[in-house]
């Protein structure tokens, strides 16, 4: 029952252009899901669509037995979402933007002001309780979205791009904010840096151009790709005879072979022989990603 | 869980209106610059012989200025903030979101509102038929221009979704027609292009009831029946073709 489940999602937009294409998957509904793809892969689409604010154009989807089309009131008592680019309104303070969001949810005055304060403390903002929106750090802001939708009783958060376009240091204190969320709730996040899905997410889906091409977590994403390590050779090295690997080349002059573990082994031994100076990891979600996806996420990837 | 829909509704007052004035309180001043500018304009010209329908062109500007301006509020919440969204995701009805809103846009024209209610107890001195009369055609005007901000809301145009819009709206059915002062006053061939303008039914009907009008009965019922009818159509067209989820 507890399962986030897609059956065939399509959407066409009104220009024709196709943003999702049959796109099933099911996820348990809890901890984190995050969804990765490159900016137009279809990710705000299907958040969307999840969070019962877009028609799909094919397909259904539920969402812990509840289906988004046909008991869409029902679906709405559970979720709450910050969408991409959203903004806490700059004439209200922090305590007026979650207060006033559980208003909405229908809380009585006493209940919402309790706990739009709760939901500020969690989140370490009651020294800016007071201060306008306006006034505010761009990490601090976004950190009151999403102490407003934490503050309500849903059991389903949707955050689309949460932490896009926040410095480094910013980020990092969401990730911890989001693991902490996780353990008690369901959130599904979306974003285009990949760190962040190895980071804090428990599953991870990958959106490329409309089709889910891969799901699963980290390990199993691994499992599933042709090639599970990744060779470093400094520039101006041999590369080895291969047989079944891709072979990538950095600005930086780097070789980067990925390829199977029989293989990777049986290069590692000749290098070493050979005396050639080398690195051996697991692939990154970074490298499976530019193997699914085929397209350059990093700079120093060049074919 | 058990949901409160005064909570529901009030959400969008405070929004829209209370946390903006008390936050900015400069807003309060520029929310009663407008009607009473031009109540001070035609008081002065006319030697303070048309105080009377000036105050009720006041009235008139306000509550059509607020429904239009309903539009463009609901279009920055929209598309600036994501907020309407973020409502549509959430156990919030369309009506209760949109009825807070445009509550707050009444709201938001209380302190212009209080200012002419007081000048109209004491230069109008309505009886209480005539005080039911003037409430209840200002009532139909704010539906009226609630519902002509929501028909527009539907096209999605900048322009059209911009302030600059809803301020031009306003002056050209709120200023620029007869109702802070009679249409007796406007010579031909003006006064029938001042009834293109929905307001200037309102007026007429206002402006006789007071007595500073004086024109047949049945021209009086067929000032209702237009701006009932004219209501009404825009409100369906309005209600039919409005979205709360997208496509
Ligand atoms: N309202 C819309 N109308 C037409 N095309 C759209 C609309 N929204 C998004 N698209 C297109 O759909 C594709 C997927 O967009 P989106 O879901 O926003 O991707 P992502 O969130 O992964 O960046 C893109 O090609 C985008 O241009
Ligand atoms: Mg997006």
């Amino acid at each position: 029952m507890a399962k986030l489940e897609c059956n065939g999602l399509t959407k066409i937009y009104q220009d024709n252009r196709k943003a999702l294409d049959e796109v099933s998957f099911s996820v348990e509904t809890s901890g984190i899901f995050g969804l990765i793809g490159r900016n137009g892969a279809g990710k705000t689409t299907l958040v969307r669509i999840l969070a019962t604010e877009l028609e799909p154009t094919q397909g259904s989807a539920s969402i812990n037995g509840l289906n988004i089309l046909t008991q869409e009131d029902k679906v709405r008592e559970k979720i709450a979402i910050v969408p991409q680019e959203a903004r806490a309104i700059r004439w209200m303070t922090p305590k007026q933007t979650v207060f006033s969001y559980l208003l909405w949810r229908g809380y009585s005055m006493r209940d919402a002001k309790r706990l739009a304060d709760e939901s500020l403390i969690k989140l370490g903002l009651q020294q800016y309780a007071n201060v306008l929106n306006s006034k505010l750090s761009g990490g601090t802001k976004r950190k009151v979205l999403i102490a407003t939708v934490m503050a309500s009783e849903a059991e389903v958060i949707f955050l689309d791009e949460p932490t896009t376009g926040l410095d480094p240091i910013s980020r990092r204190e969401l990730w911890e904010i989001l693991r902490d969320i996780g353990k008690t709730r369901f959130i599904f996040l979306t974003t285009h840096y990949l760190e962040e899905a190895e980071q804090i997410a428990d599953r991870i889906g990958i959106l490329k151009d409309g089709r889910l091409v891969s799901i699963g977590t980290l390990a199993e994403l691994r499992k599933s790709s042709p090639y599970q390590y990744s060779i470093k050779l400094p520039p101006k090295t041999q590369v080895p005879p291969l047989k079944d690997a891709a072979v990538t080349v950095s600005q930086s002059g780097y070789t980067q072979i990925m390829t199977h573990e029989a293989e990777a082994f049986s290069i590692a031994r000749l290098l070493s022989e050979q005396g050639i100076k080398f690195s051996i990891t697991p692939v990154t979600l970074d490298d499976i990603f530019f193997h699914l996806v085929g397209q350059k996420v990093r700079e120093n990837h060049e074919t | 869980m058990k949901r409160n829909r005064l909570s529901q509704i009030f959400a969008g007052v405070l929004v829209n209106a209370i946390y903006e004035m008390k936050n900015y309180p400069i807003v309060l001043l520029s929310t009663v610059i407008s009607p009473l500018s031009l109540l001070a304009v035609i008081t002065f010209v006319s030697s303070g012989t048309l105080l009377g329908t000036a105050i009720q062109g006041g009235l008139i500007m306000i509550f059509f200025s607020s429904g239009i301006a309903l539009q463009s509020d609901l279009s920055h919440l929209k598309n600036d903030f994501k907020l309407q969204d973020m409502i549509v995701s959430s156990p919030t009805s369309s009506k209760l979101y949109m009825g807070g809103m445009a509550l707050a846009e009444i709201v938001y024209s209380i302190p212009g509102l209080a200012i002419l209610i007081i000048l109209a107890g004491i230069y109008l001195q309505p009886s209480p038929i005539q005080i039911l009369i003037l409430t209840t055609v200002l009532f139909v005007m704010f539906v009226v221009s609630v519902a002509i901000g929501f028909m527009l809301s539907t096209f999605s145009s900048d322009v059209v979704q911009s302030y600059a819009f809803s301020r031009l709206l306003s002056l050209l059915f709120a200023a620029l027609p007869p109702v802070y002062y009679p249409i007796s006053y406007v010579p031909a061939p003006f006064n029938y292009l001042a009834y293109l303008s929905p307001t200037t039914y309102a007026a007429e009907i206002m402006h006789s009831a007071t007595g500073y009008l004086d024109i047949p009965l049945s021209r009086i019922i067929v000032d209702w029946a237009v701006l009932l009818g004219v209501g009404a159509i825009i409100l369906l067209v309005a209600i039919k073709k409005s979205r709360w989820k997208d496509v």
